[in-house]
């Protein structure tokens, strides 16, 4: 129970991460290897906010919460300007490039924000005791046991994943943008010959990306400590979802968001993450051969 | 009136267009023909930007077109029905039309309007655009070009694949369009088809306007469909 919570904190900054990471091969069929470098700047960005603002520990996170991605979402969108539309979203050239953005954030934040590990405090993180129910003597009752017990920063966490994938739904299914960017996905030419804007489109989907991923570090940096190298595991997570869940599936997104993040969860409480490491690389590697398009993607036609 | 004059162009390193120029009047239909790989679509892509002209000039109304940015080419009054459809697949029917509508901030009476013309596609809004039949896949790629209410239409082998009462159906709504003062440009494959409707032919042969006359002339003297596309 309390691993399965754990994994589904795990799942929740995961699948915005995989999230922005999908929608941007979807969109734009660019593989973003600095993708976990945008999760990186997020955290450290936050930290950044918080610091510099001071204040409660409420009103430095709520602000990052809303700057951070914000302002990752542009620095990405400007790097697409900058770089991807410079190489004319060639698929080789773009993972050259995005390689390169890597280098580049990672080594920016080095000699800006230093090597060390900075922490941010959570703006509420109060024990939360959950209660379990038992057949005993007295029939069914329930008991509160002893080390069953979550924070609530970690309840909202995964309240507020799901409240951003419900949002990104909604925008996606239910409006004029999403619908632009789902044409764009199918057909960027014939987008563009009924009038759609596709290089604009191509930077916010970008920045949309970015910020997806900027937002998940928000989110986990009152957990895990800001540092200018945690982008790694992120990525490498990412991937590992994508390549299960199919590449630009959302819902498939979602799914081996939550199969990773639980068993990782799980796992790593039980045993130990290693373990949960080699299984999720496991299972990458039966989904390539026996599903190569992923769980819910399509096979080409 | 759109203008083409003495475009080239070319996909990369490849030379595909090597000054082709052609106009066509509102109320016309300007036919294009030649053998497969002349260069057709290729002039159409031109037209709408996606091929960039590397010489020449494309103007519509006396406006340049070559030199915009593609998005705002459709804006400008271009609707394009691409050769082999592509529809938005995964989308629905209704979705597919609400992309041609958003792009000259077309209304309802667009809408209704082009619904009017195709009441298949009224009883299939929902439908995935990928899962209509070819026929039902012409429909949908004509009312999305048709609702920008264009000046210039552009078909590229609206025929292709359909049945005879199909090409019946896109070649009324051709002639429909051409009396409500639409400028046409249609490439076409099958004789019988162009000489029933078009006022024009220009032959296109190796990525170059060979000649151009008119439908009439075609129609009592072949010989030139014989020269140009050895039929
Ligand atoms: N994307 C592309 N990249 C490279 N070459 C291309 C591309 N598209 C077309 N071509 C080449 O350009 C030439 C003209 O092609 P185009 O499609 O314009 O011919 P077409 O006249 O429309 O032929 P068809 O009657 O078969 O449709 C062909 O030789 C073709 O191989
Ligand atoms: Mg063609």
């Amino acid at each position: 129970m309390l691993a399965s919570l754990e994994g589904a904190v795990i799942s929740a900054i995961l699948v915005l991460t995989a999230m922005g990471l999908s929608i941007v091969f979807g969109v734009m069929r660019v593989v973003n290897v600095a993708h976990g470098e945008f999760f990186m700047l997020g955290a450290v960005l936050a930290w950044v906010v918080t610091t510099t603002l001071g204040g409660h520990p409420v009103f430095g996170f709520v602000a990052a919460l809303i700057v951070v991605p914000v302002l990752v979402g542009c620095i990405a969108a400007g790097a697409d300007r900058l770089i991807l539309k410079r190489v004319n979203y060639d698929p080789d050239r773009t993972i050259v490039a995005t390689i390169g953005m890597l280098y580049i954030i990672q080594q920016a934040t080095l000699m800006t924000y230093g090597p060390e590990a900075r922490p941010v405090e959570a703006p509420f993180n109060t024990r939360l005791s959950l209660p379990w129910f038992e057949f005993g003597d007295e029939g069914f009752q329930m008991i509160w046991p002893w080390g069953l017990s979550i924070t609530s920063y970690k309840l909202f966490v995964i309240f507020a994943a799901i409240a951003v994938l419900i949002a990104l739904w909604i925008v996606l299914t239910r409006t004029k943008i999403g619908l632009i960017m789902r044409a764009t996905q199918q057909d960027s030419d014939t987008a563009q010959a009924f009038g759609v804007p596709v290089g604009k489109v191509y930077s916010w989907v970008f920045g949309l990306g970015a910020g997806l991923a900027a937002l998940g570090a928000v989110l986990v940096v009152p957990i895990q400590q800001a540092h200018y190298l945690m982008g790694g595991d992120p990525l490498l997570l990412a991937f590992i979802v994508v390549i299960i869940g199919g590449l630009g599936s959302l819902p498939g997104t979602v799914i081996a968001a939550l199969l990773i993040g639980m068993s990782d969860g799980i796992i790593s409480v039980f045993f130990s993450p290693t373990l949960a490491k080699i299984i999720a690389t496991f299972l990458v590697a039966m989904v390539l051969v026996f599903r190569p398009q992923g769980l819910l993607g399509r096979a080409p036609s | 009136m759109l203008e083409l004059r003495d475009i080239h162009a070319s996909y990369g390193q490849v030379k595909v267009l090597f000054g082709v120029s052609l106009s066509v009047a509102p109320g016309e239909i300007l036919c294009l023909m030649g053998r497969n790989g002349a260069g057709k679509s290729t002039i159409m892509k031109t037209i709408m930007g996606q091929v960039p002209a590397a010489e020449g000039s494309i103007s519509l109304d006396g406006k340049n077109l070559h030199t915009m940015p593609p998005h705002l080419i459709p804006k400008e009054g271009v609707g394009y029905i691409p050769q082999g459809r592509r529809l938005f697949s995964e989308l629905t029917v209704a979705e597919n039309i609400e992309i041609g509508l958003m792009t000259r901030n077309e209304g309802a009476d667009t809408r209704e309007w082009v619904l009017e013309l195709f009441p298949r596609l009224r009883e299939r809004l929902s439908q995935v655009a990928g899962t209509l039949s070819g026929g039902e896949q012409q429909m949908l790629a004509t009312a999305r070009a048709l609702c920008l209410r264009p000046k210039v239409l552009l078909l590229d082998e609206p025929t292709e694949g359909l049945q005879p009462s199909m090409i019946e159906l896109v070649r009324q709504v051709v002639v429909k369009m051409k009396s409500e003062g639409y400028a046409i440009i249609l490439v076409e494959q099958r004789v019988d088809a162009v000489l029933s409707i078009a006022d024009r032919v220009t032959f296109i042969e190796n990525g170059k306007d060979r000649e151009t006359v008119a439908a009439s002339e075609l129609q009592s003297d072949p010989t030139k469909l014989t020269k140009y596309l050895g039929v």
